[in-house]
């Protein structure tokens, strides 16, 4: 038994998990595409009315879109969007999530109660038409900053996916609270904000992880769905969703249109998806590894 | 049990008091509204604007508004769509069954291919079917369900036709071929795309979370028990695991209902299926707001209402879940 401290043992569960690691290559590879999208040397908005609907060639890798501007440009610009979006609103997710779910759990009783009422009304919202309703209508709204609709759509994706985070670590709060650590932590004078955070969350954070990769799968897909109905992210900044969006209505004159977008959207969300998997598996000391 | 699924349902009361409120409060409150688009015309004059708020009621406070609003929809009249100048309630009445046929019929798909593949992955697993099965699980999870039905139209529409005809081999949108005689096998064509695309990512969902749940129950002593008493392989998986390896997948179901309907929406605005997503997005495109009002309320109400269904199933497939 070599003494390996427990971060360094779930690394190397987590580098076991084959498919896990290649697809940490593969949104590593994603990131710097959307990174270094300034080196390409064509815009993502400025039009080319001499150019519309190229098929790929040399010069336009992916082709060009209706206004004749670089459909690969403006997907390495759209996954910048698409990327900050999914991270951005998941941390806002979790951290909302946590929130909520430990002071739930902790406590318990008529906070508990009065939290997990909110949580349940959220969670029978049907989603998808609140998060439309609200993307329009809150563009309206006579403040500037509502106008940013990148920002729009972090926030009410968020708004209406904390649930599923809070409802899990209030689950571990519940059980974790009656453990022994936490009592002798009170015992030598711990406050309660400090056994939540230094204490009891830490032993969260496998799980916590593993619900932030689905999340953030969700709210990729979400923001590219939002976009593609026309209730996300405004043209003319460039998202999947939206060059989708645009590509739906070419279908017929322009199909390569439609491919690369949703390819970009796909393999993102798979990358995460299996990352996630690592992780879960990374976490769970009882998972067994097979040939994998 | 009676008594549990009447309190659940007057649990939703307030949930669903809640979510009105919160939706006319945002609906409302945004300038203009819902007469943006006489503002923006320039042929209208500030007394017909002026006659059109009094018509429908704009001109009183919020509240005032939304009380009466209330009133209304509880006895069943949801008010008269902006647009179309017609009853909401008739409108919604067409698109409710359509898209039952749609969800139904894709949900149906869904377990007939999660079902039997999640088994088969649980009984052999690591096994080269499982791979497989895990690998497109992962692919199908991974799938905007939007692009799916892109794609679909792309390949099944665009790319390939039927050879003996030289039309089309599957149809690209709508519900029937327009002017031909409406059959229910011309339906079914017309089905197969938008329900492959929806089904997809279900069956995914479906059959990987049955698989775990599977694995995990065939753990439980009770498995151990009826192998020990020499109960025959297909007995314990049918009778002993299958059993309680579904009750998790009940609940699933139950609470994943929104992501259903999310998905029906996205089909049916890609395929011109005329069924309450299609009309919702309509809706919001043109700031429709009692359609928009209607819509969101009624999926609101089948959404508590198959909670509570599930909830009550799972404790009809589990004797040992008691209500109080």
């Amino acid at each position: 038994m070599t003494n390996r401290s427990l971060g360094s043992q779930i690394l190397r569960r987590f580098f076991k998990h084959r498919l896990a690691v290649v697809a940490v290559v593969m949104l590593v590879v994603l990131v710097s595409m959307a990174l270094g999208a300034s080196f390409s040397p064509y815009s993502p908005t400025q039009q080319d009315p001499a150019n519309p609907f190229k098929a790929p060639t040399a010069a336009h890798w992916f082709g060009t879109d209706e206004l004749g501007r670089d459909i690969f440009t403006r997907i390495l610009y759209g996954g910048r969007v698409s990327l900050i979006v999914g991270l951005v609103s998941t941390l806002l997710t979790i951290f909302l999530g946590v929130a909520v779910g430990a002071i739930s759990g902790y406590y318990g009783g008529w906070m508990d109660n009065v939290l997990m009422r909110i949580t349940d009304t959220f969670l029978t919202f049907p989603t998808i038409f609140v998060l439309i309703i609200l993307s329009s209508f809150l563009r309206e709204l006579p403040y500037p900053w509502l106008k940013n609709s990148v920002l729009v759509v972090i926030v009410i994706i968020a708004a209406l996916s904390w649930m599923w985070p809070a409802r899990l670590v209030r689950s571990l709060f519940i059980t974790l609270r009656e453990r022994e650590f936490v009592t002798a932590t009170k015992a030598l004078g711990g406050g309660d904000a400090g056994i939540i955070i230094w204490h009891i969350l830490p032993n969260c954070i496998g799980p916590i992880l593993v619900s932030g990769t689905l999340q953030m799968a969700f709210a990729i897909i979400t923001e590219s769905g939002l976009s593609y109905l026309g209730f996300g992210v405004q043209p003319p900044t460039a998202t999947w969703g939206a060059i989708l969006s645009t590509a739906q209505v070419h279908v017929y004159r322009a199909p390569w249109m439609a491919i690369y977008p949703g390819v970009m959207i796909f393999l993102t969300v798979m990358a995460i998806n299996y990352i996630g998997d690592g992780l879960r598996d990374a976490f769970d000391p009882y998972v067994v590894h097979t040939d994998k | 049990m009676a008594r549990y699924a009447l309190r659940r349902v007057l649990q939703a009361i307030p949930i669903l008091f809640i979510l009105s409120v919160l939706l006319f409060a945002m609906v409302r409150s945004a300038p203009g509204g819902p007469l943006s688009t006489a503002y923006r015309n320039p042929n209208v004059t500030k007394e017909q604007i002026d006659l059109l708020k009094k018509q429908l009621g704009l001109d009183k406070p919020l509240p005032v508004q939304y009380v009466k609003w209330l009133g209304d929809m509880m006895q069943g009249n949801m008010g008269d769509s902006i647009k179309f100048r017609r009853p909401v309630s008739e409108m919604i009445a067409e698109r409710i069954p359509n898209t039952l046929i749609l969800v139904g019929v894709s949900f149906l798909v869904t377990l007939i291919i999660a079902l039997p593949v999640g088994i088969l992955s649980a009984r052999k697993p690591y096994s080269l079917f499982d791979y497989i099965a895990t690998t497109l699980t992962f692919i199908g999870q991974s799938v905007p369900v939007y692009w799916l039905g892109l794609a679909l139209i792309l390949v099944f529409y665009v790319a390939i036709s039927n050879p003996s005809t030289g039309k089309p081999l599957f149809p690209a949108g709508g519900m029937r071929t327009i002017g031909g005689e409406s059959s229910l096998l011309d339906m079914a064509w017309h089905l197969v795309l938008p329900v492959t695309a929806l089904s997809a990512s279900w069956a995914a969902w479906y059959s990987r979370f049955l698989r775990s749940s599977l694995m995990d129950v065939l753990h439980e002593d009770y498995v151990r028990t009826a192998r020990a008493k020499g109960a025959s392989d297909r007995l314990v998986y049918y009778k002993h695991a299958l059993r309680n390896a579904i009750l998790p997948l009940v609940t699933l179901i139950g609470l994943d209902l929104p992501s259903l309907f999310a998905g029906a929406l996205f089909i049916e605005t890609i395929f011109a299926w005329p069924g309450m997503g299609r009309l919702f997005w309509d809706a919001a495109r043109g700031r429709d707001y009692p359609v928009l009002l209607a819509v969101v309320m009624i999926d609101a109400v089948i959404i508590i209402f198959c909670n509570i269904l599930a909830d009550l199933f799972y404790g009809i497939l589990d004797p040992r879940v008691k209500y109080d």
